[in-house]
């Protein structure tokens, strides 16, 4: 299968890569997938006073789309409220990437991830979860 | 200069060997007879260049040119060998005894005749790819009339013990099938030493044609017939109709020639540069050779670098044309189930990269394969959370992770 050119681009200069200290109230972390579906996605936000996004980090086990997703993804998120951040959908990411159907689920876990460290990040500065409102698997 | 992208895929598909293409060309043009035309010399000409094919193939494997019938290639040698054994021998019994680690050819075609009757017995290996021959032997009840166990893996090079199976096969008057597609040309293999009762193999896995395969089947001590599963003119002795593929043939008579003359050379070279290759990758920290080292075919092996995903991994080795056992590389998203029958983890399996060496593989170019695996797996533990955790010091069994 041939990959898209903004996924190699994303694959061979990979933004964001990196790690932040999860242990800072600033820093949400979204951990989600499992090494034996064959793909890990780790997104962390650093969000200032005013809920927004200052930097954006990202690890992942993955495809290349897998990969590729989580990189689009951190650039997506800088600048943004953790409002605007939970509209990001998948959908976007694979319009963005151009990504084939049965790469669907790696955008899907990007998606994943932000909504997984935007909550981290709420539950740590006492406020409460968004649910998900839609379920994916 | 190295040409790229650099060719180490030859389990899939191996390149003709020019040598083979010559002698094929004239079969497509003024040597365009039909084999089965007995009335005039084009006939002649084609029926000549088969029964000397066939002579080629029969030294290679050490059988008589009557005991070859040609098919288009390994999955339909093996779709033959084992519905025509069970349409052929149903009044002896219906059980067969296969192995989780064949090729799809003889998995889902048992699962077909499942649903036909047959009981199927999926024998799973040890965690070195070999069968346990005691366990083989227990599996044996009245109702067996076939034992189909390939030779050499085609994802992880393990190669059998074809010899004790076709002991124990013979002693209890079971047939004994073996998928060859990987080891014929490759390593030395004689159906009268080895005991085989059928074998498949392939063309284009041996520097020949795609297209174009064998099913030995033994005509003497036993005699062993199958029921064909395509009918028509009654071609190769009525178990495989249809006019023969000539240029197919004369080509894989040709291969077989060759391998005759080069086959020992092959894997002395290549045995060495794979393990050159695997050698320097091992190097790497938390990399695990998959498969038995001691039993395998010169040219393969498979490689797990744990923490990074297969596919991923590939992307990263771009210039290198060889496969992974990773899930995402497959429609199906489930990673390969032979390495997973080895009882690997499926973290593991994800991780897996197949090197296949071939005829044309060259020093060079393994050097540079080595240079480019390396520098891609540092670059994906770089980006892999896993491999973070890892040199943390975490247990990833321990982490709770979010299945989806
Ligand atoms: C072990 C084995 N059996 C069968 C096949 C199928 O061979 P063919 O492509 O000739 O049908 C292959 C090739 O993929 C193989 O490796
Ligand atoms: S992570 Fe499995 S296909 Fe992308």
């Amino acid at each position: 299968m041939a990959y898209s050119e903004k996924v190699i681009d994303h694959y061979n200069n990979p933004r964001n890569v990196g790690t932040l200290d999860k242990s800072k109230n600033t820093v949400g972390t979204g951990l989600v997938g499992a090494p034996e579906c064959g793909d890990v996605m780790r997104l962390q936000i650093e969000v200032d006073e005013n809920n927004v996004i200052q930097d954006a980090k990202f690890k992942t086990f993955g495809c290349g789309s897998a990969i590729a997703s989580s990189s689009l993804a951190t650039e997506w998120l800088k600048g943004k409220s953790i409002d605007q951040a939970l509209e990001i959908d998948n959908m976007d990411i694979v319009e963005e990437l151009a990504l084939p159907p049965v790469k669907i689920h790696c955008s899907v876990l990007a998606e994943d991830a932000i909504k997984a460290a935007i909550n981290d990040y709420r539950v740590k500065n006492g406020m409460a979860p968004v649910e998900s409102e839609k379920s994916h698997h | 200069m190295i040409k790229l992208p650099i060719y180490l895929d030859n389990n899939a598909t191996t390149p003709m060997d020019p040598r083979v293409l010559e002698a094929m060309i004239p079969y497509f043009t003024e040597k365009f007879g039909n084999a089965a035309s007995r009335n005039h010399p084009f006939g002649w000409v084609a029926e000549e260049a088969v029964d000397y094919a066939r002579e080629q193939i029969s030294k290679l494997i050490g059988c008589t040119e009557k005991e070859i019938i040609f098919t288009s290639g390994a999955t339909e040698s093996n779709n033959l060998a084992i519905k025509g054994v069970f349409e052929m021998y149903q009044s002896k019994g219906n059980h067969i005894i296969t192995l989780t680690t064949e090729h799809k050819a003889i998995l889902d075609t048992c699962h077909h005749l499942e649903k036909q009757g047959a009981e199927i017995t999926y024998l799973d290996v040890q965690a070195d790819g070999m069968v346990d021959l005691a366990k083989l032997e227990a599996a044996i009840t009245p109702k067996t009339i076939l034992i189909s166990i390939m030779y050499g893996n085609n994802e992880i090079g393990v190669v059998q013990h074809i010899k004790k199976i076709s002991e124990i096969a013979r002693k209890h008057g079971v047939l004994l099938h073996t998928d060859a597609t990987q080891a014929v040309g490759k390593i030395p293999v004689n159906v009268e030493t080895d005991g085989i009762d059928l074998m498949s193999f392939s063309g284009h896995k041996m520097y020949g044609p795609k297209g174009i395969g064998v099913l030995y089947v033994r005509r003497k001590n036993p005699r062993v017939k199958v029921t064909a599963q395509m009918d028509g003119g009654g071609h190769e002795r009525g178990m495989r109709s249809g006019t023969l593929n000539v240029p197919g043939i004369v080509g894989l008579g040709k291969a077989a020639e060759i391998a005759m003359l080069d086959m020992e050379k092959d894997a002395v070279r290549l045995s060495a540069l794979r393990d050159k290759l695997e050698n320097a990758l091992s190097t790497l920290e938390e990399s695990y050779v998959n498969g038995n080292i001691g039993s395998r075919l010169p040219h393969t092996t498979n490689i797990s670098f744990k923490y990074v995903e297969g596919e991923g991994l590939m992307m990263a080795m771009k210039d290198l044309a060889v496969s992974s056992g990773s899930a995402c590389t497959s429609a199906s998203l489930e990673p390969s189930y032979v390495l997973k029958s080895l009882g690997l983890n499926d973290d593991l399996a994800h991780s897996s990269i197949r090197f296949g060496l071939g005829r044309f593989t060259t020093d060079e170019e393994v050097d540079y394969a080595i240079e480019v695996t390396k520098t891609a797996v540092t670059k994906l533990r770089e980006m892999s959370p896993l491999w973070e955790m890892f040199k943390e010091g975490i247990d990833l069994d321990s982490v709770e992770w979010a299945e989806h």
